[in-house]
């Protein structure tokens, strides 16, 4: 059930949307940079693993 | 054989991705946790007899007040030990550090403006105390587009230190600016017995929560910053690769 936030509940929910938006984007962003570097670096091992194979 | 100190284990870029990856899913989910427990317990709370429901804005603006000068502490501390001991992981955590203090930095100053307006009748006025932290906003944006702005990773570290320790002059204005100016901020009152037990308990649930998000976040973006400088090494060492094969064959 959502609690009544009386005549300020605006304020109210716009403070919490903002810090959920604000922390959601910080932490995909984290995680998709995180991906992105972990990719990148085994595709570069692999590389180098077919190399030392030749 | 000499046994080595946690630090020393921990100045090991290859040991602290193998702890931290045991360590991460657990600091999420308990973070997660007490935030959810702490916010919740706050829904719950009757209104204020002066600030109504606005009250419960008090929940994530106080926590991420804190951790926004919490963070700056943290990439001061770094920086020092960059500079004087030159630990090897103290450069990846400041780097890591001054984004995720930004956010929190702004949070406070968008959810800290949002409840003013009910509460004091204006969204924001240059008092010391809002200024200090939006002083401490603009540091954390200089710190990361100084170290952008620099190609070379060793001295953009080594600038971004300098600039941090110069910086952490703003955590005491913050800290004593609603002592030291009359400010339309109200003195801190949480720790000094101030708040009533029923505001009291949510906000340390939230507080500590909100705490170990940061420190999961923080141990995310060193663990990205790690693997991003192995695949820097790597780039650069195939380039030289390439460099001397081409010079052989030419």
């Amino acid at each position: 059930m959502i609690p009544d936030m009386g005549p300020h509940a605006a304020f109210i929910w716009m403070s919490y949307a903002i810090m959920t938006g604000v922390l959601a984007a910080l932490i995909a962003w984290l995680i998709l940079d995180g991906r992105k570097q972990s990719r990148l670096l085994a595709a570069l091992e692999a590389r180098s693993a077919k190399r030392s194979d030749k | 054989m000499q046994t080595q100190t946690i630090t020393q284990k921990l100045a090991n870029p290859t040991f602290f991705m193998n702890l931290s990856a045991k360590i991460l899913p657990w600091l999420s989910s308990f973070a997660a946790i007490l935030i959810i427990y702490g916010l919740t317990l706050g829904f719950a709370t009757p209104p204020d007899y002066q600030q109504g429901q606005t009250v419960k804005i008090m929940f994530i603006h106080v926590p991420a007040a804190w951790l926004s000068m919490m963070a700056y502490g943290l990439i001061a501390v770094s920086s020092f030990g960059l500079l004087v001991f030159r630990h090897p992981l103290a450069d990846v955590s400041a780097k890591a550090a001054a984004p995720i203090g930004a956010v929190f930095t702004l949070i406070a100053l968008v959810t800290g403006s949002l409840w003013g307006k009910p509460t004091w009748g204006t969204y924001w006025q240059w008092d010391a105390r809002m200024t200090s932290v939006l002083i401490l906003f603009f540091l954390y944006l200089g710190l990361m587009a100084l170290r952008s702005s620099i190609e070379e990773e060793s001295l953009a570290s080594k600038l971004t230190a300098v600039l941090a320790l110069t910086g952490i002059v703003i955590l005491p204005v913050i800290k004593f600016s609603v002592n030291w100016w009359n400010t339309l901020h109200q003195p801190a009152g949480v720790l000094k017995g101030g708040l009533d037990p029923v505001f009291l308990k949510p906000l340390l649930f939230s507080a500590v929560g909100f705490s170990l998000l940061f420190f999961a976040l923080h141990m995310k973006g060193m663990r990205n910053e790690i693997i991003r400088r192995r695949v820097k090494a790597r780039q650069l060492k195939e380039v030289d690769r390439a460099a001397r094969a081409h010079g052989v064959e030419a």
